[in-house]
């Protein structure tokens, strides 16, 4: 008996102590702070630029940062880009974003309107940061919440072997001769003239592959106000000349659940002749199939078309969390990733132009392509009008569903348009 | 002493009393934290203007009802659920039920029987992410698919699995069945061979031929697990949302978008987390007529 009721006893004594471990545990882990006795500011910086660059690149910038900046440690917060994105989500939605952090256009707009990231031009001024040198500040409202730290654009890929079996001596510079081309690779019949990949998990295929049709001949898809305004001549007739191209049958198959990896692998084994891809992917292509032999140029515009071209890109953003207890020292971060050197490094390291109008990339042997990239970039403008818009995806998804209707021949151009006009205008 | 004696009586009375409650204590907070509290949030953020992204939500009653039932999409996305888990819970079944009952068989010797058992259970082994991989490069328009039934002349080898509006939902559905039917098929196999020997040999001396005895010997015998196996796969299946997303994200158009899909759109695409909560409560009502029946199932046969 004695024996059953010291059991029972110490049974409760034991419930008792591991629900008092588990609460002091739990609460624990709750707690969050970034400095320390010793004076020492910690800073989180969440990214993910450090997988995507050479190993330990990233890191070696951020140990000179802390050598350069005694009394500030970075935590650098490294996954792939889809988990960042989750992340930061998360932590907007719950007030624990990390002080610095890796942003993506399309992210800006909603981030700022929950109030999760800083006004980085009342920052900047508060703390004394030239920004003369950037050279571009993403804007919601005139205010600045996202620096381009490095621009990857989009530039044309050719295989120039198929191309030549084709008997296409150039690579198309017009919308004209595009077609033509992309009609002459498909009737060899081992190959698609052209990928465009509409999945609607990623659908940034409407920005990459689409849209940026538009905008190398000038166009654009939003008003002077900056609202959508997707129903005038120069989006129509992109539309067109792209339904055009799917009438002809001369994209690849496949593309209504085709992603962005999906495309690079279609070229990348010679089973596509053209496609609009980032130059990140340069080495990829090279790695995966050195025997593969291709050029870039530029996206081709409009038939008679004589102005700059623009170039869709995409950047590596920057931000400081608004909840961020060490937003000085945040700032000092950007300052100096986007500083003269720094930035060249950056951008030569991470095959991207940079963000700051001084610093310029390095080139040299193996780097032609790059170089060539470069002047493209240089001799037109970047153009990406869905930065900063909001819930920037979930346009593009809306305007890919439409897009799939029109080429299942469900709806004219004019009804998509019609109908992606009026869900995007009730976004803004 | 006659006065301690009580009032130890009622202490000890009173330890009794709370003892089996300490018990239950950290089973019941856990229970508390991960289940009550989420679901309660999610069913109070369906009746508010956009939480989380907006500061100060309002009550707004019963609107993002309205809005969820009466959108196209969610209809689209209900018709598709349904026609998803229906032939998926059936295929598992029937496949699983065929797969178990040869590995029952006496007429094979028991390596092959074991060897066969590894090949037919590989396909439950892959997580949702390899399956989606695995079959997207399979039924990709140059893969293998394709090109096995071009040479048996069975297609033209063009055929695009998951790109084309008409086949996509048929597609990820023959995806689902073929991840899923080996949980069937090993609990019908432990079920087939719990059933006594002498039933069988009892109805063969009846004069029971091999579809009788099936029909009246071995179905009676796996009713219950087999009622049991719908109802979970039902509401499992209810809910698939990686593989879909994986391979279709819910398109072409609207072709596969089920309500798991819809619900993530709303919440990480649209970041309207007070119409995604209300979608997702409707799901859980339907989930739970469904746990219901599973519920009173178990009831019955204890």
């Amino acid at each position: 008996m004695a024996t059953s009721t010291r059991g029972r006893r110490s049974a409760l004594k034991l419930v008792g102590t591991v629900a008092a471990t588990a609460t002091i545990l739990a609460v624990a882990g709750c707690s969050t702070g970034g400095g320390s006795a010793d004076g020492e500011v910690t800073i989180e910086f969440a990214q993910w630029w450090a997988p995507e660059l050479p190993e330990g690149a990233f890191q070696g910038l951020i140990d000179q940062f802390e050598e350069e900046n005694p009394g500030i440690s970075v935590e650098l917060i490294s996954g792939p880009y889809a988990s960042t994105k989750e992340q930061l989500f998360a932590g907007a939605a719950s007030g624990t974003m990390p002080d610095v952090v890796g942003l993506d256009g399309a992210w800006v707009s909603d981030f700022a309107q929950q109030g999760a990231i800083a006004d980085l031009t009342a920052l900047m001024a508060e703390n004394g940061m030239d920004d003369s040198k950037l050279a571009s500040q993403i804007q919601i409202d005139g205010a600045t919440y996202m620096i381009p730290v490095v621009n990857f654009v989009y530039p044309l890929f050719v295989n120039t072997d198929l191309l030549a079996q084709a008997g296409i001596a150039e690579v198309p510079s017009t919308r004209s001769e595009f077609e033509a081309a992309a009609q002459a690779i498909t009737d060899l019949g081992t190959a698609s003239g052209w990928v465009l990949p509409l999945s609607l998990e990623a659908p940034n295929g409407i920005q990459n592959d689409l849209m940026s049709w538009n905008w190398a001949s000038g166009g654009s898809m939003l008003d002077d106000g900056g609202l959508p305004d997707l129903t005038n001549d120069d989006v129509v007739s992109t539309v067109e000349f792209v339904q055009g191209l799917w009438n002809d049958g001369v994209i690849a198959p496949g593309a209504f659940t085709m992603k962005e990896q999906d495309k690079v692998e279609e070229f990348t084994n010679g089973r596509v002749g053209m496609m609009i891809d980032s130059l990140s992917h340069i080495n990829l292509i090279q790695e995966s199939n050195p025997d593969l032999n291709f050029d870039i140029a530029a996206i081709p515009a409009e038939d008679g078309y004589e102005g700059a071209r623009g170039i869709p890109y995409a950047s590596w953003g920057i931000g400081v969390a608004e909840g961020s207890e060490h937003q000085a020292e945040a700032l000092k971060l950007v300052e100096f990733l986007m500083s003269t050197e720094i930035n060249s490094e950056l951008s030569t390291i991470a095959n991207a132009f940079p963000g700051n109008v001084d610093s310029a990339p390095e080139f040299g042997e193996g780097k032609e392509l790059f170089e060539k990239a470069f002047e493209i970039y240089q001799s037109g403008y970047p153009a990406n009008e869905f930065t900063g818009l909001p819930v920037a995806e979930d346009l593009m998804r809306q305007f890919d569903t439409e897009f799939q209707k029109l080429l299942e021949g469900q709806v004219s151009v004019d009804e998509m348009l019609a109908t992606v006009q009026e869900s995007w205008s009730a976004e803004f | 002493m006659s006065t301690t004696l009580p009032r130890r009586r009622s202490r000890v009375s009173l330890s009794r009393r709370v003892e089996p409650y300490a018990y239950v204590a950290p089973t019941s907070a856990l229970l508390i934290v991960l289940m009550l509290v989420p679901i309660v949030m999610v069913i109070g953020y369906s009746f508010l203007d956009n939480v989380i992204l907006n500061k100060n939500p309002e009550v707004v009653g019963f609107d993002n009802y309205v809005e969820v039932l009466t959108d196209g999409v969610f209809h689209t996305a209900i018709a598709n659920t349904f026609i998803f888990v229906t032939a998926s819970v059936v295929a598992h079944l029937v496949i699983g039920l065929a797969f178990a009952m040869m590995l029952n068989s006496t007429l094979l010797g028991p390596r092959i029987i074991s060897l066969f058992r590894g090949l037919f259970i590989l396909p439950w082994l892959f997580t949702a992410a390899i399956v989606a991989v695995l079959w997207r490069m399979l039924l990709n328009p140059n893969g293998v698919a394709n090109y096995l039934l071009a040479a048996v002349g069975i297609t033209t080898g063009d055929t695009e699995w998951l790109a084309d509006p008409a086949l996509a939902l048929g597609s990820v559905t023959f995806i689902n069945i073929w991840s899923g039917y080996p949980f069937f098929m090993i609990s019908l196999l432990a079920g087939l061979q719990g059933i006594p020997a002498d039933l069988n040999e009892a109805a063969r001396v009846d004069g029971a031929g091999p579809l009788q005895r099936f029909w009246n010997v071995t179905v009676p015998q796996l009713k219950p697990i087999i009622i049991s196996m719908a109802l979970l796969d039902f509401i499992w299946t209810s809910q698939q949302f990686a593989l879909i997303w994986m391979t279709t994200g819910g398109g072409p158009i609207i072709a596969t978008e089920v309500l798991s899909t819809y619900t993530y759109k709303l919440a990480f695409a649209k970041y309207e987390f007070a119409l995604a909560s209300t979608s997702a409560v409707l799901v859980l009502l339907l989930s739970m007529v469904l746990a219901i029946f599973y519920v009173r199932h178990q009831r019955a046969r204890d």
